[in-house]
Formats: C-alpha cells, structure tokens, sequence
C-alpha cells in the first residue's frame, strides 16, 4: 500500500443503486486495509434529482470531499450526468459510463432539450469505459442489477490487484441475489475488456 | 474481560448515536431535519439502555430533553441548524439554570444549504448564550466528543451545543467502538432555587455563568479536544470542524496545525502560544469568520476570510486555489447538462392539490417546509411563499390582511402545510387564522408520514420512534375544535373532487378548512394500489395537456406523449387532464 491517495465519484440520478455500488467499493477496499472514507448527499436530492456519492481510500484519508479536477475514476449511471461532473475528474482520470439516457423532469416537461452527443463528448476528452449496463442487466434477467454491471466495469478500470471483489460481492449481498449479482459483476468487467 | 470491537465505517449521524450510548445518555428527544435526521434513527438499536422518541418540533425536544437532565440523567436532544431558531427560547435559559446531569445539544448545519432554507452558522448560537461548542471532525470524533461533552457539561454546569455540518454528518469514516459508561444516577430531589426560571434566581444566574465560562476558558486551553500538530515552523493554521480535513489535504506536509474541538469559549492562551511558533497563521473556517474574528481582537495577526470567503462549503482544491493561487486542472467536455431538479415523484399525492392551485390566477399560495414546497418549481408553479416551519398559515393570515387592507379582494389565500409541519408548528397558525378572522383556508397536505427527511413518525401517523403503535391525532378534530366548522376531506388525486373541495372551501359561510389525504406512496407498512398508465398513441393529439401535472413519468416524443413505464405508478392524474382520453390506466402493471 504505497501508492497516493485515490478518489472516486459515483454519479447517477436518485433511485440508480449508487449508493449501494459505492457500498460495495468501500467493502472491498475495507477488506484489503485500506483507509476509506464516504460521503453523500441526502435530502431533496433523492426526488428525482442529480445524485453523487465520493469514496476515498489510501494509507491515510483526510478530507472526505474533493473539489474539480481531482477525482481519479468517475462511474457516471446515466450519461448526461457523466458530462455533468466531467470537471471533477483529472485530466488523466478514467470514467466508466452507463450508455443510458434518463430524461430530467425539465427536459420530460419539454422546457429543454436532452444535450446531444454526452458519450462522443466524454470519449474525446477522456480515457473512457463505455457499455450498456441496462441491456447487459436485462439480458441477465433482471434490470435491478444494473449497478452491479457497473460496479463490474468499475473494478476492470481501477485494474487493483489487492481486492477480491468477487468475496466481496458474496460478502455482501444476500445469498439469493448471489448468482445474479455474480453474473452482473463477471458481465461488467467482460465489457469492458 | 474486554470485548475488542471491530472497526465499523460509520456515517457521522450513526457515530452520534453510538457516542450517546457509550456516554450513557438515558434519554434523547429530537425533530427530524437533515442533515440530522439520521442521529435518531439510529438510536432505537440501544433502546435497551436509553429512552429515545420523535417530538413534535425543536422546541418541545429541547425541553423535553432538559427536563430529563434534571431530573437527573444524561439527555440529548438534535435537530437541523434551523430547528435551533425553534429551540433557542429553552435553551438560552437552560444555559442560566445550570443542567442536574449532562445536557447536549445537537446542532447540524448544512453549508452550502443542500437541504435548507438558510445556511446560518450556528457557532454563535454558543457564543450567544454562553454555553460550550464541541465541534467534530469525523465519525470517530463525534463518538469520543460525546462522552467529553457530557463531562463538560456536568463539570462546568451548562448545556453544551455539539455541532456538525452536513460533511461531518453525512461522510462515513471508520470507527472503533468504546464500551458504554454508566453514570450513577442520583435520586430526584426538588432544587427550585436552581430550577425555577424567576427573575431573582435569573438575576443570581448570570453571575454563575460568567464565572463558568471564565472556568471553561481556562480549560479550554488543556482540554484534549484542541490539539497541536507541530510539523514545522513556517506556517500554522487553526481550524476546527470538517475544515480540519480540507486544510490537511490542501496545505503543504511541513504545516504546523492547531486542531480545535472545543471551539467556544476559544482556548486564546493555546493560540497565542501555536500562533509564536509560527512565522505565518491562517484560521480555517467554514461559513463566518466565528473564529477568526475573537483571534484578531485578541491582538493575534492571522489570515483566512480575506482569501477562504464566507460563502458555502469549502474542499481541499477550493483552499488550494483560494489560499495558494494554485487552480485545478480540469477538461471541459464541450457538453453543457441541463439541470435535473427535484421533482414530486410519479403518484404524489401533493400533485392533484398543486395542480389545482395552478389553473387559477387569483390563488395566492403559502407554502411551507416538506416534500410540497416542491409544488413551486416548473410546470406548476403554484406557490408564493415558503419561509420556515409552521410559516404556511401564519404567512397566509399576513397577505390576507394586506389584500383586506388594500381592497385586492379577488386573492383567495390558501395557507398550506404538511401532517408533520402541522403537529411542529401549523396549529398555533390555524389558531391565529380563526382568532383574528382572516380570509385564509387553511390546506393540510396530509401523507401520513414525515416526508423529505425520509419518512420519520410524527403525532399524527400512528407509530412511535420505535415503530410501536401510538395515538394518531386527528388533524380534522384538531381543526374543528379551533372553530373551523367545515373541516373538507377530500382525496386529492381525485382532481374533480379536489376542485370540488377548493370551491366549496371558498364558498363557505363558516370557517372551512381543506384536508387532502393520501398516504405517500414510498410509506413501507402500508398496501398500495400500484397500477400503469398508456398512451393510446393514435388518440393523442400532442396538446401536451399532460405535461402541466410535472410527473417525471410523462414526457413527449415525437409530438406525442409517452409514459416511462418503469417511473409510472398509474395514478391517473395525467389521465384526468387529457382532453381527449388517450390516456388509460391499466391494473397491476
């Protein structure tokens, strides 16, 4: 464990399972003794709102928030909202990005447009892991494990080799979910080979 | 034999409750408010070791909570940083009396206002009335903090106000968790000449707090909650609160820190002493120059909101840029999000109401602090005024006076509140609504549930803090013994009766009043009818009727609309706009 400091940001719309994805991370990275330290935003931002969740990890963590430009990996669960905390990641940051589009309750009510172009955007600017986490999750029979899709791209572009993500994973979720969510974590990294 | 605990990642909030229970509290009181509210949802689990409740407001848990210190255990009570407002009456005389046992009070501000009206600093709050701060930096401080705050207390015989900040209280760190003290409790014995607030033992009072204060000044510079890091003698730096964590990261490795916990009274002896180790000092705070400005009026030279500001949350990269000119490195995308407001959630019940609120130009609507201020944003914007809890009706009861006044007699005002705000401080509004005759209906957006915090019992929704069954007040009974003799209870996601309810209202001889009751869909224990509803694409005519219900489950495409089935819950009240029945609810979707 030598190695600086890393931030992640989770970013996503209310009711996306970010949280729970961030809970996972923070396990895993728990288990391999790292330092790690989480924080959120509740309140009003869960009716339907932009969501974000850091977690940061390292021999020693002080501050549990980070400002622009300082965030190592940013998995973003919609991609619009990945455009929208583009500025929080490092220039040579990675972003893993869910090919999914959720229409904000102004762009629904038609008083704006949904941007064009967030993911040709995000993979100009940066060193990107793009798939379709929903299909991927719907194609495993069940569209609720989306997360853990990502949670499988996620672990792919942090490419730590101290984790065993998959004695997380059983750690942590229940024993008849266990398969599935086995099955959307191995279906993520495969993804993003 | 000593049980070895293993380190837990913590939020904050859930270290507040574990520190309430090693410090041996035995009762807690509190309001729900965020950044705070988690504190005592977090407590039931010790229920075997302390009594803890929801009450219906601040103000009522502050009392509530003294009251048990006198009577002579370790309370606590909590709350949001505008929750304080509500409680300062008790609390600034608690600080005269003196407390039996440890009284701590939980105060959680939320700079940059996440979830808030205000971002008001509540340091002053102690300052004010002379009482100790204690503020934490992490989870496992506001564990340790709680158990030498109830020593301070009970050792310098004042409430102390136990501060955190939306990052200390919703930020996870790791813990390690301490074995639970058992304070002796010593029997009740009546202490009137300490107890019983009348002028001459106030008068008396004031003296002994002085002289506490004094004392704690002086303890302040020993206490173990403020703390020197000396790492070199180029630049020192005094900060407090989550701002400790931000300066660790932003200042350079050979920065020297003095590291307060113990923030009033300020510890001035300790900083003068750091502040001559150092060639150069810099006080980092969040929001006001609380700290900063007793160290400069003590003779002290220091630098921080002159470069930090006052506005909002600061981070590591913010102080790196602010202090060190150094900006981050960033990329722009060339994409620009549009914003993704909260909205009401699909089935609200608080849609039907905002709805018909919307078709009249003459409604002037005072709003409150819940779920339904969100009935002010875009498509519906059917609301004029939101201040604080409980300010939808008394608010009301002012524009009604001033359109009597100035002959505006086409407004119709509509005072309108939550369940929960209604219990906190709607009651003493409907009575000043009756008392002094205004021109207001008075409307409760009743949903069985404390709402935005995240859905917390309150006097009207049958159930305790832990989950046992309790009398639920009738709101309609309330209203009707104040004088409101037609007290319409109407479903409102029904829109024709709602109308119905709101024409009725208006054209009442008698005082009415409007309840509108539905409960919240997201509410766990109970059974709802959760349907789907379509679009009959070949009906629609693309009027875009439908979308003025703001439901984030309806939206258009092409020209037509369409229902995002995995949002909708079939509550039909776009249906019930359409004007041309394209819209059609099917069962169990």
């Amino acid at each position: 464990m030598t190695m600086e400091n890393k931030s992640a940001l989770l970013v996503g719309v209310g009711g996306q399972g970010a949280i729970l994805t961030a809970k996972v991370l923070v396990n895993g990275l728990m288990s391999a003794g790292y330092d790690v330290k989480m924080s959120e935003v509740h309140g009003m931002s869960q009716r339907g709102g932009s969501v974000s969740t850091q977690v940061h990890w390292g021999k020693k963590v002080y501050s549990p928030v980070i400002g622009r430009g300082a965030a190592d990996i940013i998995v973003a669960f919609e991609k619009m909202e990945a455009v929208r905390y583009a500025d929080f990641l490092k220039p040579d940051g990675v972003a893993v990005i869910n090919d999914y589009e959720i229409p904000s309750s102004t762009v629904a009510a038609g008083l704006c447009e949904y941007p064009a172009g967030c993911l040709e955007a995000m993979e100009r600017t940066f060193r990107c892991f793009t798939l379709n986490a929903g299909e991927i999750a719907i194609g495993l029979g069940s569209a609720k494990c989306m997360n853990i899709v990502l949670f499988g791209a996620l672990t792919r572009a942090l490419s730590m080799n101290d984790v065993d993500w998959e004695s997380v994973i059983r750690a942590t979720v229940p024993p008849k979910f266990l398969e599935l969510n086995l099955a959307a974590y191995r279906a993520g990294r495969d993804a993003v080979k | 034999m000593v049980i070895i605990l293993e380190r837990q990642l913590l939020s904050g909030n859930e270290a507040i409750a574990r520190g309430a229970y090693e410090a041996g509290i035995r009762v807690c009181s509190a309001y729900p408010g965020t950044p705070s509210t988690e504190i005592f949802e977090n407590l039931p689990q010790y229920a075997d070791s302390l009594y803890c409740e929801w009450a219906p407001n601040e103000k009522v848990a502050t009392e509530m909570a003294y009251g048990a210190c006198m009577g002579g255990v370790r309370s606590l009570c909590a709350m949001k940083h505008v929750g304080l407002n509500v409680a300062a009456d008790p609390m600034f005389t608690a600080a005269y009396n003196g407390v039996g046992a440890a009284f701590v009070i939980v105060t959680a501000d939320d700079p940059s206002m996440h979830s808030s009206q205000n971002e008001q600093d509540n340091r002053y709050y102690a300052r004010s009335a002379k009482i100790a701060l204690i503020e934490p930096s992490d989870s496992q401080e506001c564990v340790d903090f709680m158990k030498e705050a109830c020593r301070i207390s009970e050792k310098f015989d004042m409430p102390v106000l136990f501060r955190t900040t939306t990052r200390v209280s919703h930020s996870k760190s790791l813990v390690t968790p301490g074995e639970r003290e058992e304070p002796a409790v010593t029997p009740y014995v009546r202490n009137a000449d300490k107890f019983v607030s009348v002028p001459a033992h106030a008068y008396r009072n004031h003296a002994k707090v002085e002289k506490n204060l004094a004392e704690l000044e002086k303890y302040s510079n020993v206490c173990p909650l403020n703390r020197v890091e000396m790492n070199g003698t180029k630049i020192g730096v005094v900060t407090a609160s989550i701002a400790y964590e931000y300066a660790k990261d932003a200042f350079p490795a050979d920065t020297s820190f003095l590291k307060l916990g113990l923030t009033n009274p300020l510890p001035m002896d300790l900083i003068r002493s750091f502040a001559a180790k150092v060639d150069k000092l810099y006080v980092i705070e969040e929001l006001e120059d609380f700290m900063e400005a007793q160290i400069r009026a003590a003779g002290i030279p220091c630098e921080g909101k002159n470069l930090t500001g006052r506005l909002y949350e600061l981070n590591p990269q913010l102080l790196k840029e602010r202090i060190f000119g150094v900006k981050p490195e960033t990329r722009d995308t060339g994409v620009q999000a549009v914003s993704r407001p909260p909205a009401l959630c699909p089935g609200c019940p608080h849609r039907g109401f905002f709805y018909t609120m919307s078709k009249n130009k003459n409604f002037v609507v005072a709003g409150d602090i819940g779920c339904y201020t969100l009935g002010c944003a875009a498509p519906l914007n059917a609301m004029d005024t939101c201040v604080c809890m409980g300010g939808g009706f008394s608010v009301a009861v002012g524009l009604a006076k001033t359109f009597e006044v100035t002959g505006q007699t086409e407004k119709k005002v509509f005072g309108v509140l939550g369940d929960s705000t209604f219990f906190h401080s709607g009651m003493t509004g409907a009575a000043e609504i009756i008392y002094n005759k205004a021109h207001v209906i008075p409307v409760v957006l009743d949903n069985s549930i404390t709402g935005m915090t995240g859905h917390q019992d309150n006097p009207g929704s049958g159930y305790t803090l832990q989950g046992d069954v309790a009398e639920a007040i009738r709101i309609e009974d309330v209203l009707k013994s104040y004088g409101f003799e037609a007290v319409i209870i109407v479903d409102p996601q029904d829109l024709t009766a709602m109308q119905k309810a709101v024409d009725d209202a208006l054209a009442s001889a008698v005082p009415a009043a409007i309840i509108c009751r539905r409960p919240c869909l997201l509410i766990k224990r109970m059974h709802h009818d959760i349907g789907l509803c379509t679009v009959d694409t070949d009906k629609c005519i693309g009027c875009r009727k439908c979308l003025k219900v703001g439901c984030p489950a309806v939206m258009t495409v092409n020209g037509k609309s369409r229902i995002d089935p995995t949002a909708c819950v079939g509550c039909t009240v776009c249906a019930q706009v359409c004007p041309v029945g394209a819209i059609s609810r099917k069962e169990n979707g």
